[in-house]
């Protein structure tokens, strides 16, 4: 058996992001599995493991068991390969990237699949609010009042009152999430948003308004992935994981070290950024985890780019797909969309297009490495990735 | 939501704010944990329950506008990070103050309150919240 296989993404497709009401959520996973074989010009037979990425389906949409969902209306259950379901919170995309990582390294797989898929606007008003609650500590968060935006607005608080930092800072990232949008066809948001309608936006949590907060969306995204080997053997071209990294912090934010620096994303960027022997100014581009807007600053900042308080200075420098440091050219969170457990992938599927100089419009220039940050709830655990390079 | 059995379990730390201490190094937690993250298997039965006395200070705070089912009624709210004066931090509610004198550094005090109402006519769930001093 050969060990550390390289491993690589040699398929990519996603669905729309969006409200896709008429369309279920087996539907939209088979979908964006398909696409990705077809991308990857392999056949059903060749994938040896189906890694089904998914957070809230058991609840929102009833529906456990997501692994054989997929495989079964992907058909492939004859094919009898293990179809397992991952699930890290709004983690789980990159969680079952990571998996599928670890496997094809080991020299145990040669090629998997990771399907990725949430089905989020099956229901009505605020219910979804208490779908996202079990994502948080329910018993000493939840049950008091406590959401993934209201824990947000905490941090966002107390970060602009330690930093002095105006509340613009903050939405500067959902703008440019906006502009990004407009270029990217997948995307759920499509419309160019300006600083003045985004803060007079509807107040969710003060200090954050509705134009902080990523929206509910639907929307599958897959991968095939496979090692060094299978890839020349069948003479495929494919874009290198150059690291997978991840940490793990208390669940409940009021027990972290800090509010506003994710010690998860400090230690995983860290840890990405050695295995892959590349430094921050290698980065092309990043596509990070804006949830909030505010979860966008601090990313700036916790992946490395800057000193705590300081990331502002990154977006002033400017963060737009032609500056010198593109954050989130597909539209991120906030405007190609957040369908929590597909989210991680739908990233990767960007870095695939990007790197390979597919991405239109929005494509960064000479795109050679992207960072990609994943992390679950207010910052539990959080995945960074680095992919590119020969 | 849920059976009553996971209402009452923790309705003792919720109703008098009980942490518990590390017999080991001292540490105050709540809420309460069975091993402490700084001396593991050292802590593992010496953690002690201790009454905490309700004093805080607000860390931060949100007034929270778009709210789960079992808030709609109490929509807006303020929720904070409150540090107790014994070291643990929680996320509770501020109630019966004037928002506009709400902000971090003040000083609050616990009170024993409603928490929730889950569904129309179902569980009324008690618990703590706090008040500016
Ligand atoms: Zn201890």
């Amino acid at each position: 058996m050969q060990l550390s296989e390289n491993v690589f993404i040699i398929g990519a497709g996603e669905t729309k992001f969006g409200e896709l009401w008429e369309r279920s959520l087996r539907e939209i996973a088979v979908e964006a599995g398909l696409k990705a074989i077809e991308n990857a010009g392999i056949y059903s037979k060749d994938v040896q493991v189906l890694y089904g990425s998914n957070s809230l389906g058991g609840t929102i949409n009833a529906q456990n068991d997501i692994g054989s969902l997929i495989a079964d209306f992907s058909g492939i259950a004859s094919n009898h390969i293990p179809a397992i379901r991952i699930e890290a919170s709004t983690a789980s995309g990159a969680a079952a990237v990571r998996e599928a990582y670890l496997g094809i390294k080991s020299g145990e797989i040669d090629c998997a699949i990771v399907g990725a898929v949430e089905k989020m606007t099956d229901l009505y008003g605020n219910e979804m609010l208490d779908h996202l609650g079990t994502l948080l500590d329910r018993e000493w968060e939840a049950f008091f009042g406590a959401t993934p935006a209201a824990l947000a607005a905490l941090s966002a608080r107390k970060y602009m009152h330690d930093f002095n930092v105006p509340k613009e800072k903050l939405m500067s990232i959902s703008v440019n999430d906006h502009l990004n949008a407009t270029m990217n066809p997948d995307a759920q948001y499509r419309n160019k948003l300006t600083m003045e309608t985004a803060m007079g936006s509807t107040m969710v949590a003060d200090p954050l308004n509705i134009m902080d907060c990523s929206p509910m969306s639907d929307g599958a995204a897959a991968l095939v992935m496979c090692s060094e080997s299978f890839m020349k053997k069948n003479k495929k071209e494919g874009i290198k994981i150059m690291s997978s990294a991840v940490s793990q912090d208390f669940l409940a934010l009021h027990s972290r070290n800090s509010y506003y620096t994710m010690d998860s994303t400090v230690l995983a960027a860290k840890s990405a950024l050695e295995k892959s022997g590349i430094k921050h100014k290698d980065v092309s581009f990043v596509e990070l985890h804006n949830s909030f807007s505010i979860y966008g600053l601090t990313a700036i900042e916790d992946l490395g780019f800057a000193e705590k308080g300081k990331g502002k200075q990154v977006i002033d420098e400017g963060i737009g797909v032609n500056d010198s440091l593109p954050i989130n050219p597909s539209g991120g969170l906030k405007a190609k969309g957040n369908p929590i457990g597909a989210v991680g992938v739908g990233q990767f599927v960007e870095a695939v297009t990007q790197l390979r100089g597919k991405a239109g419009q929005r494509q960064v220039k000479d795109a050679k490495f992207g960072m990609l940050h994943n992390i679950a709830g207010t910052g539990s655990t959080s995945y960074v990735h680095i992919v590119g390079g020969e | 939501m849920g059976k009553l059995s996971a209402v009452w379990r923790e309705t003792n730390h919720r109703y008098r704010l009980i942490a518990h201490e590390c017999g080991n190094c001292k540490k105050m937690y709540f809420p309460p944990r069975d091993v402490c993250p700084i001396c593991h298997r050292e802590s593992i039965g010496k953690m002690k329950e201790k009454e905490l006395s309700g004093l805080g200070t607000v860390e931060s705070f949100t007034i929270v506008h778009d709210a789960p089912p079992a808030f709609a009624r109490q929509r807006p709210y303020v929720l904070a990070l409150i540090r107790l004066d014994e070291g643990p931090v929680l996320t509770a509610q501020i109630v019966d103050s004037v928002a506009s004198e709400i902000d971090i550094g003040k000083r609050v005090r616990s009170v024993f309150r409603k928490v929730r109402e889950d569904g129309k006519g179902g569980i009324i769930q008690y618990g703590y919240k706090f008040v500016l001093e």
